[in-house]
């Protein structure tokens, strides 16, 4: 391979990966509830989610440790909610740490997972499988 | 346990795996410019610094652990602030790199390019994963893991490309065959994987609302490595019978494991690229199959073949007779071990996978289900514990006594 075609695939890879990597950071990810579900209570509860790592355990979207439940869905899952999520950040489980939270913590974190409910469904359960691999979501 | 929990327990431990994929990729770099490409380094004093940037900083994230302080986000769970120490060192180290590679005559075999994209995309895609620090990627969740995730795959990638490009250095040493790392074919893998680093990372936010383009175009991009494995099932006949040859030598070993690993990580990682098989995988153990099988079963065998060459060259001695068949020991439990732990891995993802989608049991009764195949992957882990000892205690030891004289 001469060393002008490696320069020019690799000028092309490069400037396709600035194009492709302006797209995901506007307009593909632009998503509705995503953008503007947000309020200043569930910023905060955001932050707080990160202090305590509560990912080492959970996920949102699939993504996190295993040690507990995905949490995308907990809100507006059967039988749970917010009085149901907030009675496990009060005192913790035996298997969930009690992380002495204040209550003005415990009601941006809900305020957080709140936000995230709106914004999509994880695991998905329902869906159909279409011929070429794809799957769309019932 | 409870002094020291498992969120306290599992950031340690992803930062210990990162700290040893660095550290030997990038000392190994360092060691093999001056003395075997014929490339003295532009500076001998900046490879000390970043030595010592690297430590620092080491101890300061394993006291923000103990003390319960977390930047709370995969791969750096430390506070933000740590992260500069980090640039600063891969600014030393890939001016160091140009600088030094720069003087080269002629083509560049193909390591130093990989190398190099290494060395480079490590900057950007690190800079990338702290976007959220900007409430405008912060504050949208789609954008805020969509991008994370651009990051991290990217990430592997990238020191993918450092840990690749040592075995095919390593390659080329053993053989004594340059054409190895000069061949169009090895041109052309080498931008096939970049492309794959570039844009196929989204398999893994599949279920994330994000724009159904990235999801498609990732799908599509991540079926070119199809071409990889194809590539790899071709030479299957004649590489089997050049492992034979040499495969007393250790290094040698070494890399032929990572190359069943890269086959058996492969197939899974074509496989759950596939949006139809990645609705059940995601979230599940499979994943950490994959995980596991390109940390221990590609990078690690390649990097300890890496040290295990280094180490033979500094003390200008091979191992003795004792000492190989220690490695050769840790070798096959090594390798035994992490069959037993992908396999168990992949079957509790499976069974866990199906039974959240058939959604009948509660998340503990899940765990319940699986849990045979977690205590089958937990006593698997202690054979690739015992493995690596008996594989690494020799080099320490050599290591140890030559640093005495
Ligand atoms: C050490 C692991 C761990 C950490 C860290 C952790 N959790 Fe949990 N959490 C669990 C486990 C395990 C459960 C399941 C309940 C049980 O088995 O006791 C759970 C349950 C929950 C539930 C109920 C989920 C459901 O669908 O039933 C919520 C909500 C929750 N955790 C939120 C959080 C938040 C918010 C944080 C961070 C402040 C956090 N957790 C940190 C382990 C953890």
């Amino acid at each position: 391979m001469s060393s002008i075609t490696k320069k020019a695939i690799m000028a092309t890879l490069f400037l396709s990966f600035i194009i492709y990597t302006s797209f995901v950071y506007t307009t593909g990810t632009a998503n509705d509830a995503g953008e503007n579900m947000i309020t200043e209570q569930s910023k905060n509860g955001k932050l707080l989610f990160q202090k305590y790592n509560c990912v080492a355990c959970h996920q949102l979207y699939g993504l996190g440790g295993y040690m507990g439940p995905d949490i995308t869905n907990v809100i507006s899952g059967k039988g749970k909610g917010p009085g149901y999520a907030k009675a496990f950040l009060k005192s913790g489980t035996q298997r969930m740490p009690d992380f002495h939270l204040s209550d003005n913590e415990i009601e941006e974190l809900v305020a957080y997972l709140t936000y995230v409910d709106k914004t999509g469904v994880s695991p998905v359960k329902r869906f159909k499988i279409n011929y070429n691999g794809t799957v769309a979501q019932n | 346990m409870s002094a020291f929990p498992f969120f306290k327990s599992r950031p340690l431990h992803v930062s210990m795996v990162i700290a040893w994929i660095f550290l030997s990729a990038i000392g190994g770099i360092y060691y093999y410019l001056p003395r075997y490409c014929k490339l003295p380094l532009f500076s001998n004093k900046l490879p000390r610094l970043h030595f010592w940037i690297f430590l620092v900083t080491g101890i300061a994230i394993l006291c923000c652990y103990i003390a319960g302080k977390f930047g709370g986000r995969k791969y750096w769970e430390y506070p933000p602030i740590l992260a500069v120490p980090i640039v600063i060192s891969w600014l030393l180290f890939g001016f160091n790199y140009f600088k030094t590679v720069a003087k080269k005559a002629g083509e560049w075999p193909v390591y130093l390019w990989m190398w190099g994209t290494g060395i480079l995309f490590f900057l950007f895609t690190f800079c990338e994963s702290y976007l959220w620090l900007f409430p405008y990627f912060r504050n949208n969740i789609v954008r805020d893991i969509t991008v994370q995730w651009k990051a991290y795959g990217a990430l592997v990638g990238s020191w993918n490309m450092l840990v690749y490009g040592t075995a095919i250095f390593l390659m080329e040493r053993i053989k004594g065959d340059e054409s190895v790392a000069r061949s169009k074919l090895s041109f052309a893998m080498y931008f096939l994987g970049l492309t794959n680093l570039l844009f196929g990372w989204a398999h893994h936010i599949y279920i994330v609302p994000a724009h159904s383009f990235i999801r498609y175009f990732a799908y599509f991009i991540s079926m070119t490595e199809l071409i990889i494995l194809a590539k790899i099932i071709g030479n299957w006949k004649s590489s089997l019978t050049e492992a034979q040859k040499d495969f007393h030598l250790l290094p040698y070993k070494f890399i032929v494991a990572s190359d069943f690993w890269i086959f058996a990580n492969l197939t899974l990682a074509l496989a759950i690229s596939v949006p139809a098989i990645n609705i059940f995988t995601h979230g599940t153990h499979i994943t950490v199959a994959h995980a596991m099988g390109s940390m221990i079963g590609i990078n690690t065998m390649i990097l300890l073949a890496s040290c295990i060459f280094l180490i033979e060259d500094i003390a200008k001695h091979e191992y003795t007779i004792g000492e190989k068949k220690a490695i050769t020991g840790g070798f096959w439990i090594l390798n035994f071990s992490l069959v037993i732990f992908f396999i168990a891995l992949l079957f509790a993802g499976a069974e866990k996978g199906l039974l959240i989608i058939e959604d009948k049991l509660s998340f503990q009764e899940i765990m319940q289900h699986i849990s045979p195949f977690l205590t089958l992957f937990t006593i698997a882990g202690f054979g690739i514990f015992t493995g690596a000892l008996l594989v690494v205690t020799p080099s320490v030891k050599r290591i140890s006594k030559y640093l005495r004289q």
